[in-house]
């Protein structure tokens, strides 16, 4: 999007000249909300499937209980003391279901609207603008991304998995990662030509979900390769949700909220401004 | 010029307007006044950057070069604005397949900040407007083109518009489907709405437009009301005459004030066209069909660009 | 013979389609389950401290010839599903067929032939990785192959009828979540059915997953009886002919001008 402005017209000063240069005018509509609106519509008659997807994380955490934890009597937690198998795994998973759940949304159901539907074309006849869609996108993600995940804690809680009040932060913590991973994940949708290239999303998913601490403490790998996994977002979140859960909290995870505070933004910006360019062109 | 936005004369002012998508120039500076409450029409084959002017003047597609305001605003400036108070029928449906017939009439206000409460209102409204009342709770997939068309123009009418943007509202609907649609166009322009038709159907334009351009690859080759470019441009009538495939059709320019040669006919400009026939068979030419109308806009173009506009 | 040779079009047709578009379906079919093996068989094997609830054999052995399994009964799911709702709908691929002198049965047998020769590749490949990586716990693991095939041939049949009465993928889903998700984690790949409570047991014999991972692991660790062996592959046979029965049924109904 070229949006040229005429000079004369441009007296504000500079420091919203440099918001103005990030978000130009035209891109937000400060309607955001519709869009949320009109999801909330769409999935009336699907609560079905909107409730279901609590079922697959309460799958997990039974087969942890029941299987995986009998191989493991306990693993070194995040401050080096022994913590139980399935307490180690279930934040993690709690991460990792909030990864998955804002990246599917953010890549294929965008892409569908996008590509398909010719939905947000029509949005854009409107006073509504690129920014909007991204928003009202990611925020309706988030909303059932928090549902998900405040039953995934409900239930972790009954399962006895939770080691202290700082779990109560594991919620909007798991909100902040869906949010810089669906802004992310929407930003690289933007570039995706034909389905094809989701394998592409697969192939960037799917080892960070396998690798990045989920099911094994870091210390499992060589040094080389520890450094490598430690520099993946999932490992950040599933560090932050990993301390929250189990009461071990400092300082240091200010560090994890800012890197995905910024993941966030820069996804949110990019995403608006390639949707703007691509169907504004 | 430009202050009193309220009382603009000129709804849509193009100077020297220009798109280019990477080296190809589809709008290759066009000059465009659109006055409050007439029916203004671009006529013009495919390709000819019809669709590229309407994007620009929808402020959903930037503009390359020249100057253009809508609504006495720049769209570069104040997209937002200009398009709350337009509606756009764009070239091909965009209906919201997951959500039935009133909710996209409900959400699309919802779009343009309207409370609930009227847009479910409007949405009444519009339902009866697009005859589409007894289908309002059914899924939008299944409708008949002719109804999609009319939902995205019922659609295109939820922020009651000073300006309503039609590209090609009725190519591909059957001739009552096209019909029905026109009633309907009628009715808002006897409302006050101002509009904007795209088409490449001399039949829809003469219907439709008080004023229109032809337009041909990404440039306007005249301007005016419809019977003055039939004035301008061409006879009273002409004679259409048709030969046997492959055989040499005959030189018969002294008969009329000009000749266009088709693939399969010969079309004889002139005043009176049942004379000009009698003059041809008097010259002992046989052609194996022959008939005799008034002139129209295809004509226009033909005369403007050498080439028909449907091929 | 006119019925398989007709098939074979069905396949060769099938064929064409991979060739274009190979590198999509590579990621899923063999570099997902060769990441799972390594992530769960060596990374959360490293961490078991007690090997007792299965024989005390290594993790990494114990799980490698279960997932050849599971991943042939996933593969044989998305197979079943969308691509089959695709060829009806989308692409209308069957359609096409059928105005030649195909029949709707044929298209079937070419489809359930293209699954299969699919799913054995998919496994082959992974036996061949999984021996690489030291994986194998006994030379049976060969013929996990072809029970694998096996269980994910015998949910495809009944799903690709299924999947032929529907006119919209929206149930999809369900199946995904609540059939072939329960269906992954608790038909013995990863912990033996022995720790799920009683009342679940018959729920599990009911799945090809449980009797492939049984058969496959039995071949594997040479302890597989014959007369268990008979009873397994009878019952997945079962399935397929059973799906077979209902696939040719539906698809005439839907094909049959
Ligand atoms: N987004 C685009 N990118 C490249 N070329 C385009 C694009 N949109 C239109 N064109 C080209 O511009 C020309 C004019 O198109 P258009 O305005 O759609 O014409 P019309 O609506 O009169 O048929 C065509 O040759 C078309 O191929
Ligand atoms: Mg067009």
């Amino acid at each position: 999007m070229t949006r040229t402005l005429d000079p004369a017209n441009r007296t504000a000063p500079a420091s919203v000249g440099l918001v103005w240069r990030i978000i130009p005018p035209g891109l937000y509509g400060g309607r955001a909300s519709t869009l949320v609106e009109r999801s909330a519509l769409v999935n009336r008659r699907g609560w079905f499937v909107l409730v279901g997807g609590a079922f697959e994380p309460i799958l997990f955490l039974w087969s942890l209980g029941l299987g995986f934890g009998q191989f493991v009597a306990s693993v070194a937690g995040p401050d080096g003391q022994p913590v139980s198998y399935a307490a180690f795994v279930a934040p993690a998973l709690l991460a990792a279901s909030a990864m998955n759940g804002a990246v599917y949304d953010a890549t294929f159901n965008v892409f569908f609207k996008f590509k398909y539907a010719k939905l947000y074309d029509a949005m854009l006849a409107t006073p509504m603008g690129p920014l909007d869609i991204a928003m009202g996108e990611i925020a309706w993600a988030l909303l059932r991304g928090g549902l998900y995940s405040a039953g995934f804690l409900a239930v972790m809680l009954g399962m006895g998995l939770i080691a202290s009040p700082w779990a109560l932060l594991a919620l909007p913590a798991a909100l902040l990662v869906a949010f810089a991973f669906g802004a992310v994940g929407m930003a690289a949708t933007t570039f995706m030509r034909s389905w094809q290239d989701f394998d592409l999303v697969q192939l960037a998913v799917l080892p960070m979900f396998l690798f990045s601490t989920t099911f094994f403490p870091l210390s499992v790998y060589p040094g080389w390769l520890q450094a490598v996994v430690t520099w993946t977002p999932l490992y950040h979140a599933i560090e932050l949700m990993r301390g929250l859960t189990l009461g071990v909290v400092g300082w240091g995870m200010l560090g994890h909220v800012v890197y995905f505070a910024v993941l966030a933004a820069v996804g949110t910006v990019v995403a608006a401004r390639r949707l703007g360019s691509l169907l504004l062109d | 010029m430009f202050v009193n936005v309220g009382g603009v004369e000129n709804l849509v002012e193009a100077k020297a307007l220009t798109k280019h998508f990477g080296t190809f120039e589809a709008v290759r500076g066009i000059d465009v006044e659109v006055r409050r409450g007439e029916a203004f029409g671009f006529l013009g084959p495919n390709g000819a950057g019809k669709s590229s002017t309407m994007r620009m003047v929808a402020c959903v597609s930037g503009r390359t070069g020249g100057e253009l305001k809508v609504l006495g605003m720049d769209p570069d400036r104040d997209g937002p604005k200009i398009r709350a108070r337009i509606g756009v029928v764009p070239q091909l449906d965009n209906l919201d397949l997951e959500l039935t017939v009133r909710q996209n009439l409900q959400i699309y206000g919802r779009y343009f900040g309207m409370s609930r409460q009227r847009c479910r209102e409007k949405a009444v409204e519009l339902l009866e407007f697009a005859q589409l009342a007894d289908r309002a709770d059914h899924e939008v997939e299944p409708l008949s083109g002719g109804m999609k068309r009319r939902l995205t123009i019922a659609r295109s009418l939820v922020n009651d518009p000073e300006l309503l943007l039609l590209d090609e509202p009725t190519t591909g609907l059957d001739p009552q489907a096209r019909h029905l649609l026109w009633d309907r166009l009628f009715r808002l322009k006897q409302d006050g709405v101002t509009l904007i038709i795209t088409t490449h159907y001399m039949d829809e334009a003469e219907q439709l437009c008080d004023r229109l351009v032809v337009m041909d690859g990404g440039r306007i080759a005249a301007e005016g009301s419809p019977s003055e470019l039939i004035n301008r441009y061409s006879t009273r009538e002409v004679l259409e005459l048709r030969f046997q495939p492959g055989a040499e059709k005959p030189d018969l320019e002294r008969f009329a004030e000009r000749v266009e040669v088709l693939p399969d006919r010969l079309l004889l400009y002139t005043q009176d066209g049942e004379h000009t026939l009698a003059k041809v068979h008097e010259h002992g030419v046989q052609p194996i069909q022959s008939l005799v109308r008034r002139s129209s806009l295809e004509d226009v173009f033909l005369r403007l660009t050498g080439r028909t506009l449907v091929d | 013979m006119q019925t398989l040779r007709a098939s074979w079009f069905g396949f060769e047709k099938h064929w064409l389609w991979y060739r274009r578009n190979w590198r999509a379906t590579a990621v899923s079919s063999f570099l997902s389950p060769l990441l799972f093996l390594v992530a769960l068989g060596l990374g959360f094997g490293s961490q078991v401290q007690s090997t007792a609830l299965i024989g005390g054999v290594p993790y990494l052995q114990y799980l490698a010839p279960a997932l050849v399994v599971i991943t042939a009964v996933q593969g044989a799911t998305f197979e079943s599903t969308y691509a089959i709702m695709s060829s009806f709908l989308w692409q209308k691929t069957y359609i096409g067929m059928v105005a030649t002198p195909i029949t709707p049965a044929q298209v079937v047998y070419g489809q359930v032939m293209w699954i299969g020769s699919q799913l054995f590749v998919r496994s082959v490949v992974f036996v061949v990785i999984a021996v690489a990586l030291g994986a194998a716990g006994g030379p049976g693991i060969g013929l996990a192959v072809l029970f694998a095939t096996l269980a994910g041939l015998a949910f495809s049949c009944p799903l690709i009828a299924y999947s032929a009465t529907l006119d919209k993928p929206d149930s999809f889903n369900t199946v995904f979540r609540f059939v072939l998700m329960p269906m992954t984690l608790f038909t013995g790949a990863f912990f033996p059915v022995s720790q799920l409570p009683n009342w679940l047991l018959p729920l599990v014999w009911l799945t090809p997953a449980w009797h492939g991972i049984e058969l496959a692991r039995g071949a594997t660790f040479g302890t597989l009886g014959l007369l268990p062996a008979l009873g397994h592959t009878a019952y997945l046979v079962a399935m397929i002919a059973v799906g077979l029965f209902f696939s040719v049924r539906f698809f005439h109904r839907r094909l049959a001008v």
